[in-house]
């Protein structure tokens, strides 16, 4: 009998762990937003004036579904509020990290969602190519919107064939070199000017600290290695041969080992392949292929590295309790051009497409493309957030690096490229441009790099 | 019932006994001689070193789960014990933080996987009762075939599901993880459960069968109870199955209100992958269950493998 007992016991057992397991979970879960995203949005201007264009959608749905996960996500939900309360239109968000891999799959079992948020043009074109069926072009107040509030090479990105399909959403700008304010007021280092400024600037970095390196790099990233030099490469392509060239580069019009592009890659190389310029605080140049993107500026805030290039989403990277900002720990100026005049910057950015053309959908793709939405956006996200929506107001934006990301998506003086590898065919653009990066930074020399990628671009 | 408590299930450590001495009965016997046989001091040794070997990852994940962020990222988990700091951070952000609630997906997943362990195994006792004490025609072939099914990778059969579960307007709802679940383990458990009745001795069934038993007679009060351990040791296999699955989650379940634990798993690192260090606090999450279940029932599980004939 005694066997009995014990079963008896171990239920006991369980089911109690199991009630304390609950009980744990239902103490403090699911509050999610809450007061802040109300106190937040009331200061938005919660008038529904804006949205009485949409017309009466009371009681429908629409289904979002994007590669933007908690808790990211959390702000993307928030600033549906403003659009929900005043047109009664639920909005279902589901983010999921398998977003590329399994949006075909949904759209090939005819389990489309409604929308998506697509981050790259390349996977719009891809989309828009293999499921014509299955895919809409953008709806005309989404187009007037997108007209009148975005830069014409936003709507560049998004059109296939001649056909506008999706339409601009967040960006980001990833012409940064982060540094320490204080380690460069310290020095008295200035902030360069020109790419010239900033070469000076690294030599004397290196002869001032030789127990230091003046730069660190990471291009870890798990499956995805190799893309933060890939920015690399595009930023030094839009310094050396100017956007027109990176333009017909990206479209294949000149081969990817074009001799312009060499020359590229060697300026990138004056940085991250000399051993006296790399790697800060983590070790020589191969140890850029095994530093985890994430934690590849982290040397800045202990000394041991003075700069780092990163987009100006890396700012969520920096440990809790970091200042971001221009006189605090730490902080990014923009990576300069060859001279004070030309202002070329690479960023990237989201799109959404729709996969059905109900009203409430292209209401919400109108939404999504006007300034109450940016603005509203702006207000519930952390740190870390742009558009580059010309109706944003700067001011609500979280942080000083944003305004600046901002400052520079919309200055007319910027020549804005989107990233190359995101509007190159998957194989390549996430493909064969990472790993030769990846190659290229452990041994591999720039000529033969570049020619395993032309090679495998069919 | 009696026999359980008086055989050591596994041999090891003596359980402790407070009774003085008595004759041992022929089992125990068995044990104390297999004990001398096996315990050799080098076999204690390498056991040892395995064992080792094989905790030493589990408890440096147990390690890191509780150890600060900055920590997790700068330092290997060894280096807790010269500097030890513990933060409940990570298991906080893992149970409460994000949009999702995490007591949700906690009860999805306990959703699918309850039906998705039962409908498979009550599917799979009748299909092998059939297959092993009915007679009709082409049983072999029909045998071989379902055997044959589990050579089909589950992979290549998704999108052709999901169309049909889309056809069906039965996407979004529990329906799709169920039954892809049920459709995936019903080979190898008609092949176990067949197995496993074919071992129990034709004239049992017929001696049934001669005092009148009709085939439900004979299912439920002949064969149901000897098939208990069977029964346990498949259910666990699939319990641990459908629990730790992710990709029939993922693309049958991926809507919110009905994603498993798993699903928001492969998520907590994060739009970018920047927040790896969640993960070790959120695999000790997932394991909780499937470590107190496998525990609870380890003695089904060893008895489910080993056994399969008759018992007196």
């Amino acid at each position: 009998m005694r066997s009995k007992t014990t079963r008896r016991l171990a239920m006991a057992t369980s089911l109690g762990l199991a009630g304390v397991t609950l009980a744990a979970c239902g103490s403090g879960g699911g509050s999610g937003g809450g007061e802040d995203v109300d106190e937040a949005l009331s200061s938005v201007d919660v008038a529904c004036e804006p949205y009485e264009e949409y017309g009466d959608l009371e009681g429908t749905s629409v289904s979002v579904y994007t590669s933007i996960v908690s808790p990211e996500d959390q702000a993307h939900i928030d600033a549906f509020i403003p659009f929900e309360d005043c047109t009664g239109v639920t909005v279902e968000y589901e983010g999921s990290r398998q977003f590329e891999t399994q949006l075909p799959v949904r759209l090939e079992s005819g389990n489309a969602p409604d929308m998506a948020y697509v981050p790259q043009p390349g996977l719009v074109e891809r989309l828009v190519t293999d499921f014509p069926d299955s895919v809409f072009p953008v709806g005309e107040q989404a187009e007037a919107n997108v007209d009148e509030y975005y830069n014409e090479s936003w709507k560049g990105y998004g059109t296939v064939d001649g056909t506008y399909y999706a339409a601009p959403l967040g960006a980001n700008a990833k012409s940064f070199v982060w540094y320490s304010p204080g380690a460069f007021e310290e020095n008295g280092y200035e902030v360069p000017e020109t790419w010239d400024d900033l070469m000076a600037l690294s030599e004397q970095i290196a002869s001032d600290h030789p127990d230091a390196k003046p730069w660190c790099a990471g291009i870890e990233s798990g499956n995805a290695t190799g893309w933060p030099a890939t920015d690399w490469l595009e930023d030094m392509m839009l310094r050396t041969a100017g956007p027109d060239v990176y333009d017909q580069w990206v479209e294949h019009e000149i081969p990817f080992n074009d001799p312009q592009v060499v020359e590229a890659l060697d300026m990138a190389g004056q940085v991250l392949k000399d051993e006296n310029m790399v790697n800060g605080g983590l070790g020589g140049v191969e140890s850029i292929a095994t530093t985890p993107f994430g934690e590849a500026g982290l040397p800045i805030l202990d000394g041991s590295c003075f700069l780092h290039r990163q987009a100006s989403f890396y700012q969520a990277n920096w440990p809790e309790g970091t200042n971001v900002a221009e006189d605090g720990d730490v902080f990014a100026f923009y990576l300069p051009g060859n001279d004070t005049e030309t202002q070329p910057l690479l960023g990237g950015g989201e799109f959404t497409l729709m996969f059905a053309d109900r009203p409430e959908v292209q209401a919400l793709q109108a939404y999504l493309a006007s300034p109450e939405w940016s603005n509203a956006k702006a207000k519930v996200s952390p740190p870390g957030w742009v558009s580059a929506n010309s109706g944003l107001d700067p001011a609500n934006l979280k942080s000083p690096i944003d305004q600046l990301a901002y400052e520079l998506l919309t200055d007319e003086a910027t020549t804005f490229r989107f990233d190359g590898s995101d509007l190159m065919p998957a194989a390549v653009g996430t493909g064969s441009f990472w790993t030769g990066m990846t190659n290229w930074i452990t041994g591999e020399d720039t000529q033969s790099v570049l020619d395993s990628i032309e090679n495998s671009w069919d | 019932m009696s026999q359980a408590t008086t055989v050591p299930d596994v041999p090891g450590p003596a359980p402790t006994k407070s009774s003085g001495p008595r004759k041992l009965t022929k089992a125990e016997q068995r044990a104390v001689d297999a004990k001398t046989r096996l315990s050799s001091p080098w076999a204690s040794v390498i056991a040892i070193v395995i064992a080792i070997l094989w905790s030493v990852p589990t408890l440096g994940l147990f390690v890191t789960s509780f150890r600060p962020e900055i920590d997790i990222r700068t330092s290997g988990w060894w280096t807790f014990f010269r500097d030890p700091a513990v933060t409940w951070a990570n298991y906080d952000a893992v149970l409460y933080g994000g949009s999702t609630n995490f007591i949700d997906v906690f009860v999805n997943t306990i959703v699918i996987t309850l039906p998705a362990v039962i409908i498979p195994i009550t599917l799979a006792l009748l299909a092998a009762y059939a297959f092993a004490w009915l007679d009709f025609p082409g049983r072999n072939m029909l045998f071989v075939a379902v055997f044959a099914l589990q050579i089909v990778p589950i992979q290549i059969t998704m999108i052709p599901l999901l169309t049909q579960y889309n056809n069906w307007g039965i996407v979004g709802s529990f329906w799709p993880i169920w039954l892809s679940h049920t459709i995936f383990a019903l080979p190898l458990a008609i092949f176990l459960l067949h197995n496993f009745m074919m071992d129990i001795p034709r004239s049992l069934i017929e001696a049934a069968r001669v005092d009148g038993a009709g085939h439900v007679k004979i299912f439920f009060q002949v064969l149901l109870p000897l098939l208990v351990p069977a029964i346990a040791a498949f259910g666990i296999f699939q319990f641990l199955w459908v629990w730790n699955d992710l990709l029939v989650g993922l693309v049958f379940g991926s809507a919110q209100e009905v994603a498993p634990l798993t699903v928001r798993l492969a998520d907590l690192t994060g739009t970018r992958g920047t927040a790896w260090h969640l993960l070790s606090a959120g695999a000790f999450v997932a394991m909780v269950v499937p470590v107190t279940v496998f525990l609870l029932l380890q003695r089904y599980f060893v008895r489910g493998l080993l056994a399969g004939g008759v018992k007196g």
